[in-house]
């Protein structure tokens, strides 16, 4: 049965430089028994889809249907679990609980029974009266389990629910909610979670729908069929994760995008991570599993993404089949010494980033070699969100820096030519 | 199969708590019915008995004033930082209002208020105890407006989401989001607030009107009343009550709320620093709190609960059909409230438009005299307390030791000490220029010591020790370590204490002492006479000028400091 529907939702912020697409045109739907899972990097969106599926921010476009009724206000049958958990803190376990209770107007007996069931049911029994901060945080976010299940809601919404607990504790309550799950205690029917962790999703959900960026768009939809408890180990498993994993690094639409606006819009990682890594997989041989590298690191996929693209852009690297392999280029500057890696950068970056290359000319062109850091944000501008030319910008003059291709002044806001410095010849390396 | 979930000990004995509680309400009741026997005889002509035994009831009817004035504070906070918050078109008119309003000194609402109340009760002393008790609210609510405001806005936007999916109504969000989010700042800016109180309480309890004299009996009248007949010992009488009256409350009172208040921290990380107070226990431990708990306010609150709970099911299912109506009552009650604003503005325009040139002169040398009086003060403030303050801040040892004794003090009106001041200063030349500096000092140096305190405390320890560690000089520690830090907490000190300078002329600048008056040329003696003459159009005309120079001086110069001071932090 069709619980909920989703059509052309599109949302969008205006600014008085222009207007930034978040979501554009989505649809789905969310039938009876599915374990769905929304997951994208951060700018996708997603968490602002969880928001409008939840009736608390209005879409500019679309329609959400919750058993195909329009929702027009905070959707009748729902609940959700934040990120941060979102606990009262002057209020106990029990009284959090007990909350959403109280504001549908149940007489307190049976508040306190309801709530009480609920609790059990979380294992949180014995700190009824304990006060959130009082507990750590995997409690605390039980509290928050235990709070948005005690509505019984048809559609049970997790917005990031396991990413601020530790390794430990998250994987305790993600098996803790599986089960419950499947063993069907709760009388939930159905659940979607956003994550920015694709093995979550795929040890979780049984649909997975991928979320590109800026703007946010449905980009693949995912089934997955194993069986639970599902193996993090097995083929099938790591497949799918893979699968995810060249989707996501791939994203052939926005290279084709890329090529197509020409702006030079560089991934946003610092030289010392970009070298960080190279240095790593270097000494893995030159090649290694993207996935297994962000188990490793412990970093997210959201992380490692724009690191593995800067290596890649700057020709360090190259991604096949979910491997990162380093390229000639690559081995070289792993081993070079200091000196030698910043001559190294700085060909590679004028070589592949027109827009540094562009900058040094500007620079170049002025007489007191000065130009302030507002100049080139308005050429940014004229392709990029005001947010992201600004952490464009940062990169850029965080690579040029390195380089030795220019300076910065951060108290005068302005880029500038280092007196001492040569010209660098630009016309040869066209 | 229901369990216990909540066992206290059940069968306690009265504790302290008890007691403080009854005496409390006891003495309540005894002096509002005494207030009936004080008042049968003639109020018009100033009289008071100045008797010390009497001192205890007058400081219960001062407190009853200040408890009324802080209730109605307390309802008009709600509503207006309410309505500031939420309806996005109004709070770009109700917030520059609010720093205006936070500007005017107590006494120029005097006459308006007067006016208002008499007309509505003529002739009767419930009239003369509104007037008492709406002046002393227009001292001390702008500041807990201001705190509310700020806390509704930054409200964290996971909780209100939260409470917005659990589908609290209204009411509920009110009592379970809103007001425990504010409670810390309200329960602080309460606290000021009563000092506020009592700093004004003298002017509040006993003023001249239109040439007639006013007295109602309290504490402050009783100070302002020997001050008039120059009886040192009866005001040494007066003050030691006051100290005590505050000193009680201190304890008794706002000590048990900041510990209580404690529990409304948003953050989840363990404070080092602790709030404790020994009375708390007792009231806690209280029979007769929880049996108003367990039998008056569960079951009153459950009850109200259900209550909103129908009504506002019923709203939603109302407003399916018919939603024009709010809209138009908004819009009703918008113009309505434009044409009174309206209408406000033509009457003070038509007051301000009877001054002739020479008396906008005469305000204008008095402003540039009382800004000057002012500056001075702060300037002199300045001197002491950052050397001290910042001493204090940076060690942890003294600060505990010395911020309870400092704050004791710092609750002591210097309204009242002033009479004493004055007596041995009136003698100098230019003696009451000193005294009214001085009075402007007491005052206000509490706020900038407070802040700059705050301010030493927030410098990181680390980089303490990497200034001694790099032997930093004296003058470089200041330079390049102290004053950066602590620059945002001067700043806001800063802006306390010069408004606060600027209310304070008023009664420093202006006083009735050993039967005659004494003044100085300032903006602060302009008002308070201007208002004690009746003469309305010089006081709208003074009062406006006040609250220009006070508006301007913070946006022109303390606000771009605090912005300035804001960038060299990030």
């Amino acid at each position: 049965m069709e619980l909920l529907k989703l059509e052309n939702i599109t949302v969008s912020f205006t600014f008085p430089e222009g207007i930034v697409t978040v979501l554009d045109n989505i649809n789905f739907t969310v039938n009876e028994g599915d374990f769905l899972a929304l997951l994208g990097p951060s700018g996708s969106g997603k968490s602002t889809l969880l928001r409008i599926i939840a009736g608390l921010i209005k879409p500019n476009k679309g329609k959400v249907y919750f058993k195909g009724k329009e929702i027009k206000d905070i959707n009748p049958g729902v609940a959700m679990v934040f990120q941060n958990f979102a606990l009262f803190p002057w209020l106990t376990v029990l009284e959090n609980v007990e909350l959403g209770l109280k504001a549908k107007g149940l007489p307190p007996e049976e508040r306190r029974k309801k709530a009480t069931e609920a609790i059990d049911l979380i294992g949180l029994d014995g700190f009824e009266n304990a006060y959130p901060k009082e507990l750590s945080g995997g409690m605390r976010q039980r509290v928050g389990f235990a709070r948005a299940l005690v509505m019984e809601p048809d559609i049970l919404l997790l917005d990031e629910p396991f990413s601020a607990l530790d390794v430990l504790t998250a994987e305790n309550l993600r098996n803790d909610l599986i089960e419950l799950w499947i063993e069907k205690r709760i009388p939930t029917k159905a659940i979607i979670l956003v994550t920015h962790s694709i093995e979550e999703a795929v040890y979780m959900a049984d649909r997975i729908i991928l979320l590109s960026k800026d703007p946010g768009r449905i980009i693949k939809e995912i089934r997955i069929n194993i069986p639970h408890w599902r193996d993090k180990k097995s083929q099938e498993f790591l497949e799918i994760v893979d699968e995810i994993y060249s989707t996501l690094t791939g994203k052939p639409l926005e290279k084709i995008l890329w090529k197509e606006k020409r702006h030079i819009h560089i991934p946003e990682a610092s030289v010392g991570s970009i070298t960080g890594l190279v240095e790593l997989v270097n000494d893995l041989e030159g090649k290694a599993d993207i996935y297994k590298l962000g188990e490793e690191l412990l970093m997210d996929v959201e992380d490692l993404l724009p690191i593995v693209e800067a290596c890649e852009l700057l020709g360090f690297a190259e991604v096949k089949e979910g491997d990162l392999i380093l390229t000639e280029a690559g081995k070289k500057f792993a081993e070079a010494d200091v000196l030698e890696r910043k001559e190294i950068f700085k060909t590679l970056a004028i070589e592949k980033v027109p827009f540094l290359k562009q900058i040094v000319k500007v620079l170049q062109s002025k007489s007191n070699h000065k130009v302030p850091r507002a100049f080139f944000l308005d050429l940014l501008r004229k392709n990029l969100t005001p947010k992201e030319a600004e952490r464009q910008l940062d990169t850029l003059i965080d690579w040029g820096r390195y380089a030795e291709l220019f300076e910065y002044d951060d108290d005068k806001d302005e880029l500038y030519l280092p007196e001492t410095s040569e010209l660098i010849n630009l016309s040869s390396e066209t | 199969m229901p369990r216990l979930i909540w066992s206290p000990i059940k069968y306690r004995k009265f504790s302290v708590g008890d007691i403080i509680i009854f005496l409390f309400i006891g003495s309540i009741i005894y002096s509002i019915a005494t207030l009936n026997t004080i008042y049968s005889k003639p109020t018009q002509q100033i009289y008071l008995d100045l008797s010390p035994l009497k001192l205890p009831l007058y400081a219960i009817f001062s407190l009853i004033r200040m408890i009324f004035a802080y209730i109605i504070s307390l309802i008009f906070t709600i509503v207006y930082a309410y309505t500031a918050a939420y309806k996005k078109n109004l709070e770009k008119i109700l917030i520059p209002l609010l720093d205006i309003l936070q500007s005017i000194p107590v006494l120029s609402f005097l006459p308006p208020v007067f006016m208002a109340v008499i007309s509505l009760f003529p002739g009767s002393k419930i009239g003369l105890e509104l007037t008492s008790i709406i002046l002393i609210f227009t001292g001390q609510v702008w500041n807990m407006v201001f705190s509310f405001y700020q806390s509704l806005i930054s409200i964290p936007r996971d909780l209100r989401e939260a409470a917005k999916v659990l589908k609290l109504n209204p009411w509920q969000r009110f009592w379970n989001l809103e007001l425990p989010c504010a409670a810390i700042g309200l329960i602080w800016n309460s606290m000021m607030s009563w000092a506020g109180g009592w700093f004004f309480l003298m002017a509040c309890e006993m003023f001249t009107l239109t040439n007639q004299n006013f007295v109602l009996p309290g504490i402050g009248s009783y100070l302002s009343f020997s001050a008039i007949e120059g009886d040192l010992t009866k005001l040494f009488y007066g003050l030691f009550t006051l100290i005590i009256v505050i000193i009680l409350l201190d304890q008794l009172v706002w000590r048990p709320l900041i510990a209580w208040g404690q529990k409304f921290k948003i953050e989840f990380v363990q404070d080092e620093e602790t709030y404790e107070s020994r009375v708390l226990l007792w009231y806690r431990r209280s029979r007769i709190f929880e049996f108003i708990k367990n039998h008056i306010a569960d079951p009153l609150k459950e009850k109200l609960n259900q209550c909103f709970v129908r009504y506002y099911t019923e709203k939603t299912l109302k407003a399916q059909n018919i939603s024009i109506f709010p809209k138009i009552l908004n819009i009703i009650v918008s113009s309505l409230l434009g044409l009174l604003v309206l209408r406000g503005v033509f009457g003070l325009l038509n007051l301000l438009i009877k001054l002739p040139l020479t008396t906008w002169e005469e305000i204008l040398t008095a402003a540039l005299l009382t800004l000057l009086r002012v500056s001075l003060a702060v300037i002199i403030t300045l001197l002491w307390t950052l050397p001290l303050g910042v001493k204090i801040g940076m060690n942890t040892k003294l600060s505990k030791i010395l911020q309870p004794i400092v704050q004791i003090v710092a609750s002591i009106p210097a309204t009242a000490i002033f009479p004493i001041i004055i007596m041995y200063l009136i003698k100098l030349p230019g003696g009451l220029n000193l005294a009214s500096i001085i009075l402007m000092l007491l005052g206000t140096q509490w706020y900038l010591l407070f802040n700059i305190i705050a301010g030493g405390m927030s410098i990181p320890k680390d980089l303490i020790e990497v200034s001694k560690l790099l032997k930093l000089g004296r003058k470089e520690q200041w330079k390049i370590l102290i004053l950066p830090s602590i620059l945002p907490y001067l700043v806001t000190g800063g802006i306390t204490a010069m408004g606060g300078a600027f209310n304070a002329s008023i009664v420093s600048e202006y006083i009735e002492f050993q039967n005659k008056v004494v003044k100085i040329k300032g903006l602060g003696a302009l008002i308070t006479e201007a208002s004690s003459t009746g003469n309305n159009a010089l006081l709208a005309g003074s009062t406006i000028t006040m609250a220009i120079m006070v508006v301007t001086i913070n946006r022109l110069f303390w606000k771009r400091l605090f912005k300035k001071s804001e960038e060299m932090l990030s």
